[in-house]
């Protein structure tokens, strides 16, 4: 992971063409929803040891947001896949 | 010790004669010798001095491993400090100095260290410096850091270049001995894609040095042959001169290539070090082994080298260490180093066995003293004998050299570089690699294998199974035929009892046995805390010969294996590599890329003095003749474009086109006001919020036609507005139909402003521009007489009737001069970002000096356009937390002086008249401030608690930091023309 | 055993046999008023200023690995209390006065080397921030100087000064800012919390937080169950791990922050000199090794390894700041796992469980934070009550929107 990242549209590519925006299982709460559900949404993380989903934007690339799945202790990816396809997932 | 050219044998070429010096002393030496093996042809033994007690030090190992042979290589800008003697090529003209001496390497002051020893044990400054406490600062401090370091650094700009490469393959093997070699051969035949890495400048490893035949040749014939196979197949990069540093993720390691660190002037058209990161599917370490020293009474003497170094001198550079050379081994390995010296016809004195009984053969005619243990060495900076004790009775050996072999311990650096740990093994008495998985693997001595049939067998068979691994058929191929070879076994001597002076263990850090063991009764007994307390592996060597001893005394002293004391963590770098070398070509002008704007050519023309920006140049104001500083010209452009009419370069604006039938939902979410129904062909300035509710750019909005917008940002925003852009459309409202594109190096956009802006303007385009056909806020694409492609906008960032007008990059500087021409009889000047900003500050508009990070559109005096009505945006819903509604936060304001002639400046904090500073009575800080021309005196924009109530009032604008304090007024941030009547005429 | 001149001497001429351990290897008690989970610097300044200060002598440190095998063994060993908010301004100026009698205090020289950070600037805008900044640090009775180009020419004459791609303008120096030897201050607040009675307890993971009716009774560790009055978490790196046990859901992210260290060389930089066109911080330890670093490697970790191509991006960044550097060689790379918290600052805190409290969050400022958070976090502890220095660095301050935030980056730890 802290290498190399395959893109599923771009192939294997390097660490530094992306950004990485941090944790990608969060989901942005309705307008509505509780000041406790805004703050945790907005402040608050899992921060897993091991397996964790992370946002990467391809910056230098196709500029896709990326969900990548990877151990935060070997920095093994398991996964990297379109964040839209994730987010449609998310959302059903 | 006398050491001496043999007068024949070794892989230097005779018949290359090079001249060097040495502290000034004129040596020769022979084309394939490393400064180490000159140096001791030319009995140049003594080479430095350690780092605590100056004691005098000799070469010890011939490879990267080397504690003591560290020198000065080249001079003046060209120094390399601190460099291994052992594993440098030798070349004409090299200078080397020895350091850590004064006023001389054989005379050395710092050596009465050596009589303190007792009061500077390990740790000794942790308990002592602190009475009075005043000199520790004063005196300590300094007299301990001028006796720090080795070498010396120049600090001068290095005139050499550096480059970084990527590179790509199947197997990555690293090590160019018989292991390595093997593989690579293997892997080669079968089609891969192979990288053979190996430090030295030869490829060969220890067949280089080996005395036995293969294949019925010499050994280092039988490489040449090897390496002259793999020369001739394409898919195999041989990479000399290359250490491979670092193990990272996803199998990339790191190497770096002395591309011509060995010659005396580099080419230009050359690096002098490359780094490369290698990617690769596979990766073969064939790194090999390192024998160990022994711990015993003196072995720190010039002439105390590591026995198999003896041997290498003596075979690969037909160089003897001495005259007559003595082995302390507790294994076979120093027999075979004994037989091969005597082989060369040196006299070999005896050998030393702490073993009761071994079955090696020694050399006919050497002595052998069994259970035999040396306990102290003679000799001033050259040794002259050994004292050895044997059944409690002690006898002087006369020699000139001393060989130590401790056994073996595998070289597995670099597969401990991610986490797992060497992992101890009782068969090898030694910490052998873990096992890390398919992607690298670990052969020859580096897996413990010490044989040279071994090894080569273990290089062929581990890299044909990687091979099918990949998918590749490797053909099967006979073993090269080698000699019976004797058994490398060993005993595990970790220290030799009965030490008659200091026994040293780290030799450069000079750290003896009796510092692990005051470190191990301080409570500093696990290894970290070993290593830290006493810095015992802590020196350029990383501790490659002393770790194992160390962590074997430990064992010794606290009853248990070493496998429960564990080694301490390997980590990048295996061997030092230069900053120069890491940091490639991105230094100086090259340390990031340069951005400029569409317009650079023409703001040139017209003199501009640029700025940096980020990674831009702007035009910063446009000196005239006659303006002696940028205050004047600044001045000038203001009272210009106030007064007349101004053209500006904005190219570097961040700009966004948004498409798609839902692009107008999508701003509506991503703007704190309203965008949804902005009509076609208005402008609207925008403010963007961060989920948390403060601000994070600000920026037009325009609709071109119903599905189709142009955004712009912030010049220093613009990357992260078009990242959250891509954020909040593809994981938050992915179902939104709207696309988008920066479009920001498509455009050159300027600003034409002043009263004369329309008369200038209308000269270009047929359109209509009038106040009724082209009111304030009005956007749309139109075509300048000729036909180029434009869009025109009634924005204004100055408060004056103004336009931007942006045309396709590639035209920006033929349509500048355009204007400027359409302008003269207006006198339109060209103006600068300085301009730009006093402008601005005139009538109180923000740009991130405001913004900062910390400000809520209310903050900013913005609160209006905080669109409450809305459902849903970016920041809505955070911000309605107490703190980022409090009525003390601090609020935008204006700030005049009360006294016309004192400026304000930007960064002051702000207090009630008659109050102490303190952090509780900080009223706020000035966020921007500048000479206004217009009012003929300086305004500024601040920060202050509750400050829209507090409009009158005086404050004491505190400049501490740089002695200037001002009494101003409280004011609206709006100095000038507030009912926008020049905005809008 | 105190040491003085005499002790060494006596020591000395008796071959340093006689040294005693600089603490003890206690068998955890049963039950104790204090637990604190992290035998790093913070967990052990919080244990040696309890005792020392507040009275709380029954206590316990307890560590997962060996003492200060976290981020107290692995930084850069900076000392500086120049912050812009005040906030932070007010809580490290309180770290730096502590520091400066930390030697006396605990009779252990830490080797605090007040030798002056400056930190340079590239622009008038980062010359602006840089004087709000400086003002602040007044404002709180901190001495600061704007040191202008010409001046800083003579002051540190290798700067990249002709050819730099951003040109250094000046810097902002606070003299009494400086270095300290990080080991040492680990040691020395574990000697010195021993000699109050304070049992540390290395090798003893904590694996579970016991309640009972809502309230904290002890933690499971490998050395098996302990009793405790109150709880307190100084694990930084893991806070998010040992939180989890105890249920609670912290705003944190772990990341790695390499450092560097060279080769030893003969004293050449003077001062710990922060590059303002990246993130470059260098200091020269009193071995002579230059110690450096720069940002995180920016994706979550708790790896304390770190990758190329961010090594690399720090040398270009220390090669842009001092050309001279290109030669030099660099000897080793660690990385150290932080808690990033979503603002950049850290946390001293109560927790909805009455008798656990919290310090954590230390992002890149947990060394030089060291006396102030153990001093800070022990009087939470002991009185139940926040220090005045540490008001602004609450856990509800994110709910109530009063983020501390230095850089102005929002909630993103990756960008503070």
């Amino acid at each position: 992971m802290a290498s190399l990242i395959t893109c599923p549209h771009c192939g294997v590519r390097p660490k530094e063409e992306f950004a990485i925006r941090g944790d990608a299982s969060l989901i942005r709460p309705a307008p509505t929803a509780s000041d406790e559900a805004w703050h945790d949404y907005v402040y608050v993380r899992a921060n897993p040891r091991g397996r964790t989903l992370e946002h990467w934007h391809h910056v230098a690339g196709c500029r896709r947001f990326l969900v990548v799945e990877r151990d935060t202790v070997t920095h093994e990816v398991y996964s990297a896949v379109d964040g839209v396809v994730a987010a449609r997932e998310a959302q059903r | 010790m006398t050491a001496y050219r043999l007068s024949s044998g070794g892989l230097a070429d005779r018949s290359k004669a090079l001249s060097f010096t040495f502290d000034g002393r004129p040596l020769r030496g022979f084309a394939g010798d490393t400064l180490a093996s000159a140096l001791l042809a030319n009995d140049q033994l003594l080479v430095g001095r350690s780092f605590k007690y100056h004691r005098p030090r000799g070469i010890v190992s011939a490879g990267p491993s080397e504690p003591n042979a560290l020198v000065t290589l080249g001079s003046g800008v060209r120094s390399d400090p601190n460099t291994k003697a052992t594993v440098v090529e030798l070349y004409a003209g090299l200078t080397a100095k020895s350091q850590n001496r004064w006023p001389s390497l054989g005379f050395d002051v710092g050596a009465v260290n050596g009589l303190l020893s007792p009061f500077l044990g390990a740790g000794f400054y942790y308990k002592t410096f602190m009475w009075p406490r005043q000199l520790w600062e004063k005196l300590y401090e300094p007299v301990i850091r001028r006796a720090a370091g080795l070498g010396r650094a120049v600090l001068e700009r290095d005139p050499e270049s550096y480059e970084k490469s990527w590179a790509f393959c199947d197997l990555l093997v690293v090590g160019g001995g018989p292991a390595g070699l093997m593989a690579a051969l293997m892997a080669g035949r079968a089609g891969l894609r192979v990288i053979l890495a190996d430090e030295d400048f030869r490829l060969g490893g220890s067949l280089l040095s080996e005395t036995e035949t293969v294949d019925g040749a010499s050994a280092p014939a039988f490489a040449e042959r090897i390496v002259a196979e793999l020369q001739s197949l394409e898919n195999v990069t041989l990479l000399s001169r290359t250490t491979v540093f670092g193990w990272y993720d996803d199998n990339v390691f790191g190497a770096v290539e002395r591309v011509q660190k060995h010659v005396a002037e580099p080419s230009a058209k050359l690096p002098t070090e490359r780094v490369w990161r290698i990617a690769a599917k596979r990766a073969l370490l064939a790194t090999g082994a390192e024998e160990r020293p022994l711990v015993f009474g003196g072995n720190d003497r010039p002439g105390v080298m590591m026995a198999g170094a003896i041997g290498t001198y003596a075979h690969r550079h037909g160089v003897s260490a001495g005259k007559s050379v003595a082995i302390f081994t507790s294994g076979s390995s120093g027999y075979r180093t004994a037989r091969g010296l005597s082989a060369k016809g040196v006299t070999v004195s005896a050998i030393i066995d702490s073993r009761p009984e071994a079955s090696d053969a020694a050399p006919d005619g050497v002595r052998v003293i069994r259970s035999g243990a040396i306990v102290d060495t003679k000799g001033r900076q050259r040794l002259s004998g050994i004292v050895v004790e044997r059944s409690g009775f002690e006898e002087l050996v006369a020699c000139d050299a001393l060989g130590m072999s401790g056994g073996w311990s595998p070289v597995v650096h670099l597969a401990c570089q991610r986490g797992a740990r060497p992992v101890w093994s009782d068969a090898l008495k030694a910490f052998a690699a873990p096992d890390v998985g398919d992607t690298l693997r670990v052969v020859g001595a580096a897996n413990g294998v010490y044989t040279l049939a071994g090894c080569l067998r273990d290089g062929a068979e581990t890299a044909t199974a990687m091979a099918a691994e990949l998918g590749f058929n490797a053909a099967a191929a006979p073993l090269p035929v080698t000699e019976t070879e004797a058994d490398p076994s060993f005993a595990a001597l970790w220290y030799v009892p009965g030490a008659k002076s200091k026994a040293f263990v780290d030799f450069q850090n000079d750290v003896h046995a009796k510092d692990l063991g005051l470190a191990l009764r301080e409570g500093f007994g696990h290894v970290e805390h070993a290593k830290r307390y006493t810095t015992s592996g802590m020196a350029t060597d990383q501790g490659k010969l002393s770790n194992i001893n160390a962590v074997g005394i430990l064992a010794g002293m606290r009853g248990v294996s070493p496998a429960e004391v564990g080694t301490t963590t390997f980590r990048p770098f295996y061997t030092p590599v230069s900053f120069g070398a890491l940091a490639g070509t991105a230094r100086d002008s090259h340390a990031t890329p340069t951005r400029k704007s569409p317009l650079h050519e023409w703001a040139k023309k017209h003199g501009a003095t640029f700025v940096d920006s980020g990674l831009w140049f702007r035009s910063a104001w446009f000196p005239r003749a006659g303006e002696k500083t940028w205050r004047e010209s600044v001045d000038r452009e203001v009272l210009n474009v106030r007064a007349n009419v101004g053209l500006c370069d904005v190219s570097t604006l961040g700009k966004i086109e948004v498409f798609g039938p839902d692009a107008a939902e999508f701003l509506n979410r991503l703007y704190c006001n309203a965008m949804l129904k902005l009509p076609v062909g208005k402008a609207r300035y925008g403010l963007m919020l961060r989920e948390d509710g403060f601000v994070f750019d600000d920026g037009t909005v325009s609709r071109l036609s119903d599905d189709h917008f142009f955004v712009t940002t912030t010049t220093a925003m613009a990357g992260a507005v078009m990242s959250h852009m891509d954020y909040c459309a593809q994981v938050l409202w992915p179902d939104l139909k709207v696309r988008f594109c920066s479009s920001s190096d498509q455009w050159a956009q300027m600003a034409i402003a002043g009263p004369k802006a329309r008369e200038v303007l209308q000269q270009l385009v047929d359109e209509d521009i009038s106040e009724t056909a082209f009111p304030f806020l009005s956007a749309r694409a139109m075509a300048l007489r000729g036909g180029i492609n434009a869009r025109l906008f009634r924005i204004s960032f100055s408060g004056e009737l103004a336009f931007e007008l942006a045309v396709p990059a590639g035209y920006g500087e033929a349509v500048a001069d355009q204007i400027m021409e359409a302008g003269r009889a207006h006198n339109v000047c060209a103006y600068g970002v300085e301009a730009l900003n006093v402008l601005r500050l005139e009538k109180g508009l923000l740009t991130h000096a405001e913004f900062d990070g910390r400000v809520t559109p209310d903050d900013a005096g913005l609160g209006r356009m905080f669109s409450a009505q809305k459902p849903d945006f970016i920041g809505k819903h955070l911000s309605a937390r107490y703190g980022l509604t409090a009525a003390d936060r601090m609020q935008l304001v204006g700030l005049k002086p009360v006294d016309k002639d004192k400026d304000i400046r930007a960064g002051a904090h702000l207090l009630k008249e008659g109050m102490k500073p303190s952090t509780l009575n900080d009223q706020g800080w000035v966020s921007s401030a500048g000479y206004s021309p217009v009012l003929g005196h300086h305004i500024a924009l601040a920060f202050l608690k509750s400050g829209r109530e507090r409009y009158g009032e005086k404050v004491v604008v505190w400049d501490k930091l740089r002695d200037h304090e001002v009494i101003a007024e409280v004011c609206d941030p709006v100095f000038v023309d507030p009912q926008n009547t020049k905005l809008k005429a | 055993m105190r040491y003085s001149a005499f002790s060494i001497v006596r020591n000395a001429l008796s071959g340093n046999l006689n040294w005693k351990p600089q603490w003890r290897q206690p068998q955890p008690k049963s039950h104790y008023d204090v637990i604190i989970v992290g035998g790093g610097g913070h967990g052990l300044s919080t244990a040696y200023y309890l005792a020392k200060e507040f009275g709380v002598k029954n206590v316990a440190v307890l560590e997962k690995g060996y003492l200060g095998s976290g981020n107290v063994g692995r930084n850069t060993t900076i000392v500086r209390s120049n912050y812009m908010l005040p906030g932070n301004e007010s809580f490290y100026e309180f770290s730096m006065k502590l520091w400066e009698g930390l030697e006396q205090d605990l009779n252990y020289n830490v080797m605090l080397s007040q030798r002056g950070v400056i930190m340079l600037y590239h622009s008038d805008a980062q010359r602006d921030a840089y004087v709000r900044r400086g003002n602040t640090m007044w404002m709180e009775g901190v001495s600061a100087e704007l040191i202008e180009r010409e001046q800083l020419k003579k002051m540190i004459p290798f700067l990249n000064y002709d050819h730099a791609r951003y040109p250094i303008l000046g810097g902002l120096l606070q003299r009494r800012a400086g270095t300290a030897r990080h080991d040492a201050v680990a040691w020395g607040y574990a000697r010195g919390a021993d000699q109050h009675g304070v049992d540390i307890i290395e090798h003893c993971e904590v694996t579970g937080i016991r309640r009972e009716n809502g309230v904290v009774t002890g933690v499971e560790t490998s050395k098996g169950f302990i009793g405790c009055g109150k709880l307190a978490l100084a694990a930084a790196g893991n806070s998010s791990r040992v939180g989890e046990m105890a249920d609670l859901k912290l705003p944190l992210e772990s990341h790695v922050l390499q450092a560097f260290v060279t080769e030893g060389l003969k004293p050449c930089i003077d001062h710990v000199i922060v590059y303002g066109g990246g993130h470059f911080y260098i200091s020269q330890s009193d071995k002579g090794g230059l110690v450096f670093g720069a940002e995180i490697d920016g994706y979550s970790s708790y790896a304390q390894r770190g990758n190329l191509a961010t090594a690399e991006h720090v040398m270009e960044e220390g090669v842009s700041m001092i050309p001279g550097l290109s030669r030099v060689r660099v000897l080793r790379a660690w990385g150290g796992v932080m808690d990033m918290s979503m603002d950049g600052s850290p946390i001293i805190d109560r927790t909805s469980i009455d008798n656990l409290y919290l310090n954590c969050g230390w992002c890149y400022g947990g060394f030089k934070a060291t006396p102030a958070s153990g001093y800070c976090f022990a009087h939470l502890i002991a009185r139940n009550d926040t220090h005045p220095v540490a008001r602004a660095l609450r856990l509800d301050r994110f709910a109530r929107g009063y983020a501390v935030d230095e850089a102005g980056a929002g909630p993103q730890p990756n960008l503070h």
